[in-house]
């Protein structure tokens, strides 16, 4: 309606009708809005200048990135994906072992967070609320917590013998994975109304085709919300992917910390593999930003 | 009761999940909590002797250790509320109704989906110290120099960590954004309308009906921005590299592993760290339950 909170002082309309917003919006002062509009508008700078960086920094050749020039635009005669190809060759064995690594991870903590979420939501069994409140608190747990006895853990296992596998890691994300899943999945499943459960109890159906029969086919919103969150936190970990894995087998995160890490690379290839590293996140978020909001909102507990 | 027939088989479906979490996050937190009271400082298979809370006063003593918790103080202190503020203005700008919202809100959230390492190189860059370089050469451009001259951002060792925390407020902000604007959202209009028939402005209506319902969403986004700052790490690491200026109780536990060698002391940091955690989110986990309980 107004932008009261800028300007508190504006007198605003007093009388309001529920619907239709959009027309009211006319009927205010149109300075307010401009305002309003000028506010957010240089916020989204402020969310955007390191994106401005990193994108015209990336097209630069060497000669021009460096500090003197940096805000500049790449120059239109000099510019190159030289830098990208240069990245790409770097990063693609670490890409590639960051979807080994979030493939399985993701669909095994997924799956488990939907039996999960089905019991504590509609089965339930004395006990499953503190059950459920002891998984919560391991989605809180500042993992360093268990990192040295896990790592210690991995290795009296021969798994982080040089040339091991990403084992290690996938078993770590898809445990700790679970809370989030189960959290996520059991409030969507009390959305579903009991009365199809007790129906297909009355019918004879056991626990497990009561789960598939009327749980599962009405689960894919919720899927999608947990394979989009646990993705991108698996691709973008970088604790769990340092304590657990060789040079060899290191996801993304960790060769970009490398890569760019070093210092001395330079500026165009820091950029243009940060760049890299973040794409296929950045695309999942643009393209099903509504299921990552959902996780977003129930790693608060908020349903 | 129900009859153990009826709830067994639902016990029996979570069982997998209960023994791993059981194991990986309750063992090993035990098994941490066991090693750091041992002296072993070593690796290697040859297990430590009992040694009481030795590491916990030992680590007290070192200054590096202080240090590091003082860096995380202030750096909580300037992210808790950068964050905070600048999330709830940007909720605010964003509650009613407006053209392109759904774009602005995409941009302002978008940090989220990158992860901190890449945020890191990307602010290392803008907070570089040389005076022709990332935000010290975009003021200078702008004629704003002045404002950051000589500015060495999170290389001052008396306010490093207060540059630090942009960084952290650049990519979760947004998310805080989003909590409140849930919570706005949660308000009943007819409540607003109700103030608003009562004669009160806009503001007034902020002010006495929608913020005093907020105090739930408030305790949210404290605890979990919080239990964030407090685990900072890949963040420090990419900005800061080796440097021990910024160093965290985290950045240093990650140091004990690697560098240092010292199990017994990593997992005295580590405990630190859990202990520090639990005393935010545990009172918050009750909390959340009992409320469940009550609406269910």
């Amino acid at each position: 309606m107004t932008a009261a909170t800028e300007t508190p002082d504006t007198p605003v309309e007093r009388t309001r009708e529920p619907a239709p917003q959009q027309k009211q919006q006319w009927n205010r002062p149109a300075v307010t809005r401009l305002l309003r509009y000028a506010v957010m508008l240089a916020f989204a700078l402020f969310f955007l200048i390191p994106m401005y960086v990193l994108l015209v920094t990336s097209f630069k050749p060497l000669a021009e990135a460096t500090s003197a020039q940096a805000w500049n635009l790449p120059n239109p005669a000099t510019w190159t994906v030289d830098t990208w190809s240069s990245v790409w060759g770097q990063l693609a064995p670490s890409l590639w072992n960051s979807v080994v690594l979030a493939v399985p991870a993701v669909l095994i903590s997924s799956v488990l967070g939907s039996l999960n979420g089905f019991v504590m939501a509609k089965w339930r069994f004395p006990g499953s609320d503190v059950v459920f409140t002891l998984f919560l608190f391991g989605m809180f747990i500042p993992y360093q917590a268990v990192m040295i006895p896990l790592r210690q853990m991995m290795t009296d296992a021969g798994l982080m013998a040089d040339g091991g596998s990403l084992f290690p890691l996938i078993l770590a994300h898809a445990v700790f994975g679970i809370p989030i899943c189960t959290l996520i999945f059991r409030n969507y499943y009390a959305g579903i109304p009991t009365t199809l459960i007790e129906a297909a109890r009355v019918d004879g159906a056991g626990l497990i085709r009561t789960y598939a029969s009327v749980m599962l086919p009405n689960s894919a919103p919720a899927f999608a919300v947990t394979i989009i969150w646990q993705f991108t936190s698996v691709w973008n970990d970088f604790l769990f992917a340092v304590f657990l894995t060789n040079t060899e087998n290191a996801p993304v995160t960790v060769a970009l910390n490398n890569v760019a890490g070093s210092m001395v690379a330079p500026y165009n290839e820091q950029m243009a593999a940060a760049l890299l590293a973040s794409l296929p996140t950045l695309l999942v978020y643009i393209f099903l930003g509504r299921f990552f909001m959902r996780g977003l909102m129930a790693g608060a507990l908020k349903g | 009761m129900r009859k153990a027939r009826d709830w067994l088989p639902g016990l029996l479906l979570v069982l997998p999940s209960i023994i791993l979490i059981g194991i990986f996050v309750y063992g090993l937190i035990g098994w941490n909590f066991q090693l750091s009271l041992t002296d072993k400082h070593l690796p290697g298979p040859k297990p430590g002797e009992f040694v009481g809370l030795d590491n916990y006063v030992a680590l007290w003593e070192l200054k590096r250790w202080t240090d590091s918790v003082w860096n995380l103080v202030v750096f909580t202190v300037v992210f808790l509320g950068g964050a905070m503020l600048l999330g709830f203005v940007l909720a605010l700008l964003l509650d009613k109704p407006i053209r392109g919202e759904m774009t602005f809100r995409t941009v302002y959230l978008f940090p989220m989906a990158v992860s901190f390492i890449a945020t890191g190189i990307v602010w290392r860059w803008l907070m570089a110290s040389d005076s022709a370089a990332g935000l010290n050469g975009l003021f200078g451009a702008v004629g704003l120099g002045a404002l950051v001259d000589g500015q060495t951002w999170w290389r001052d060792p008396e306010t490093g960590m207060v540059a630090m925390a942009l960084p952290a407020i650049w990519q979760l902000a947004g998310y805080v954004m989003a909590l409140f604007l849930a919570g706005f959202r949660g308000v009943s209009e007819d409540l607003r309308e109700a103030g608003r028939v009562d004669g009160a402005t806009e503001w007034q209506v902020y002010r006495h009906v929608v913020l005093p319902q907020l105090r739930p969403v408030l305790m949210v986004a404290i605890v979990i921005m919080g239990h964030m700052s407090l685990k900072v790490f890949d963040l420090i690491v990419a900005v800061a590299g080796n440097s021990t200026v910024a160093e965290v109780p985290a950045v240093y536990m990650w140091k004990m592993v690697f560098d240092v060698r010292d199990p017994a002391f990593g997992a005295s940091i580590a405990s630190h760290l859990l202990l520090a955690v639990a005393v935010l989110v545990i009172p918050y986990l009750v909390w959340n339950m009992r409320n469940e309980r009550d609406s269910s």
